[in-house]
């Protein structure tokens, strides 16, 4: 190897002669002259159209991304593929009819969908709703986010091309909790299990027992994945400082649960609006700092621990008594005419329904506020400038479930 | 309700703001604001009194109705005065509505319900988006332009959201019917089927 070969970098004929690059620069009038070089052009852009058949979608949804090189300059999401007009369904059916569609809104968390739509009926008609009732639908509603929480932490390690292994352990202790949701409701998924003014059946026996088991047992698997993950470097590495946001910006683009709560927004609905009989139990609300995809992905995993405390607290306490309310009316059931919007604090965020109803067996107006789409509204801001392999990342640490943004 | 209602009317006096009671037990009460102020309104509402957060945008078609009421008055015959009954037929325009559910994250208070009409369901469904104020409208009110039809001036990106570009009618509107077949076009086999019938017919 010659020593000119050392200054000379890389050449296709080994050569030693330093290579071009970009024509501007090759033209040689420009090198005779000696004027500054023309840079070669680094406008050149290409257009990606990401989805919808992709694994690190989550569903059916396209990006369609613009590419300078691996940055992203511009990025369009693309929605509709999973559409089949939700709203119109419900406004043609009636109020109980809805219940189960509910279920397929986001179907990872059935159960706090039925309960965002359960709470905005009973505030329509001021329905008050069983005091076990209340228990049994914060035990579920918990459960649901730890599930969430657990198959997020899979499926986001997925996205860092961790395929498999971690979604595998999230998916073993998904499972403990999809038999008890199926023990409880008879799915594992599409539970329709929520009532106006309660719920639709009793615990079956020793299924407080085996609640308390599950939640005894689950800060060990959290700790068993933090001590896996949360220190791993190549995870610091793929999360921590991408794609930061500001809390101002988080509040104006309407996000809302733990991405929310990731740029350092004290706001949990849970405790704003003490809705259910969230008060009764004590738990902390955690908050991130920078808003990176790293705080996005911790405050999953506190929130979980909070969710286990919440659940220990709920199972100690739960009382006797009916289930639903026995002057609430289920089927043949007209609210009021009026309106209301009642949301709760869904695992990926704010989840409302926004019912107006005149009086008549079928809703007039039945809006869902879907927080998989609403938070989707500053994908664009937060993946441009970023690397095309961290958009995914970013969309996974959003955590959206396509059945709720398409509807 | 009331305090926010006078603080708009300290602040902006030509705003046209009224609230609409809400019949519901829940009573969320909401403020109906004309489409000329309601950027107006709503920067206000953000900047002065703290609602920073647009939580739901929410498009709702209301068909031209018409509502009987009971209108009592006094009639005289000869002399004798006597209470009359009469039923009334009154009809209300049709309109389209955006209503915006907004909280304030700040002053952890909330909910205030906006709603902005437009003039008829047809020739007048402009009004102004609210997406420079909260981004969070974004593709909320896109949503509302795809099933409803409501156009929002000043919207950075007003597209269809869930529906496809060609299509060409709001599905969420009452007086919507939705095709027998969505995905039914003429093929070329049935353009040439009617070729060859028109032949036949001709010789």
């Amino acid at each position: 190897m010659s020593t000119s070969a050392n200054t000379a970098t890389i050449s296709p004929g080994g050569m030693g002669v330093p290579p071009v690059c970009g024509a501007g620069s090759a033209s040689p009038a420009n090198l005779q002259t000696g004027g500054t070089p023309v840079l070669p052009e680094r406008n050149q852009t290409i257009d990606v159209s990401l989805g919808p058949q992709h694994p690190s979608t989550h569903g059916v949804f396209r990006m369609n991304v613009t590419l300078d090189g691996e940055t992203v300059t511009k990025l369009q999401p693309v929605f509709g593929y999973l559409h089949r007009n939700h709203e119109k369904i419900a406004e043609g059916n009636s109020w109980l009819a809805a219940m189960p569609y509910t279920d397929r809104l986001d179907y990872i968390c059935p159960l706090t969908n039925n309960w965002a739509y359960a709470l905005a009926v009973e505030k329509l008609a001021g329905i008050e709703v069983a005091e076990r009732a209340e228990y049994i639908r914060v035990i579920t509603a918990e459960l649901t986010r730890l599930q969430n929480h657990t198959v997020f932490l899979g499926f986001i390690l997925g996205d860092m091309g961790a395929w498999g292994s971690a979604l595998m352990y999230a998916f073993r202790e998904r499972e403990k909790i999809l038999d008890l949701f199926e023990s409880l409701t008879g799915a594992r998924m599409m539970c329709n299990y929520m009532r106006f003014g309660g719920c639709r059946c009793d615990l079956p026996a020793g299924w407080i027992q085996s609640a308390r088991k599950l939640v005894d047992g689950f800060p060990a698997f959290l700790d068993e994945m933090e001590a896996l993950l949360t220190g791993n470097e190549i995870l610091l590495a793929r999360l921590q400082g991408i794609a930061p946001l500001t809390a101002e910006r988080a509040i104006n683009g309407g996000l809302s649960g733990p991405c929310l709560r990731a740029s350092g927004v004290d706001y949990d609905i849970r405790k704003v609006e003490n809705y259910g009989v969230y008060n009764r139990f004590k738990f902390r609300v955690p908050r991130g700092s920078t808003g990176d995809c790293y705080d996005r992905f911790m405050i999953r995993v506190l929130e979980a621990r909070e969710s286990v405390e919440i659940l220990k607290q709920a199972i100690a306490g739960i009382p006797e008594g009916p289930i639903v309310n026995p002057k609430a009316k289920q089927r043949g059931f007209r609210p009021p005419a009026g309106e209301a919007y009642g949301r709760i604090e869904g695992p990926k965020g704010e989840l409302g329904f926004y019912l107006i109803s005149n009086g008549s067996d079928r809703p007039y107006r039945f809006r869902i506020r879907p927080p998989s789409l609403i938070n989707l509204t500053l994908l664009e801001e937060l993946s441009i400038g970023t690397k095309i392999a961290d958009v995914m990342v970013i969309l996974g640490s959003i955590d959206i479930v396509l059945g709720e943004v398409d509807r | 309700m009331t305090g926010v209602l006078e603080a708009i009317r300290d602040a902006l006096p030509s705003a046209g703001v009224e609230v609409l009671k809400n019949s519901s037990p829940c009573a969320q009460d909401s403020l109906v604001v004309s489409a000329k102020d309601a950027r107006a309104v709503a920067e206000f509402l953000r900047d002065s009194l703290g609602y920073d957060y647009c939580s739901n945008v929410s498009g709702v078609d209301w068909p031209a109705r018409k509502v009987k009421e009971e209108v009592v008055h006094k009639e005289s015959v000869e002399g004798v005065e006597s209470e009359v009954k009469e039923t009334v037929e009154r009809e209300i325009p049709g309109c389209l509505e955006a209503v915006y559910h907004l909280y304030s994250i700040a002053k952890r208070s909330g909910l205030l319900t906006l709603r902005v009409r437009t003039g008829d369901r047809k020739n007048s469904v402009t009004i102004p988006s609210l997406t420079p104020v909260w981004k969070s409208a974004d593709f909320q009110e896109r949503e509302a332009f795809d099933l409803f039809g409501i156009h929002f001036e000043g919207h950075p990106d007003l597209r269809r959201l869930l529906m496809w570009e060609e299509f060409a009618d709001f599905p969420m509107r009452k007086d919507y019917v939705p095709p027998d077949d969505f995905e039914y076009e003429p093929t070329p086999h049935d353009a040439i089927l009617a070729k060859v019938k028109a032949r036949t017919e001709a010789a």
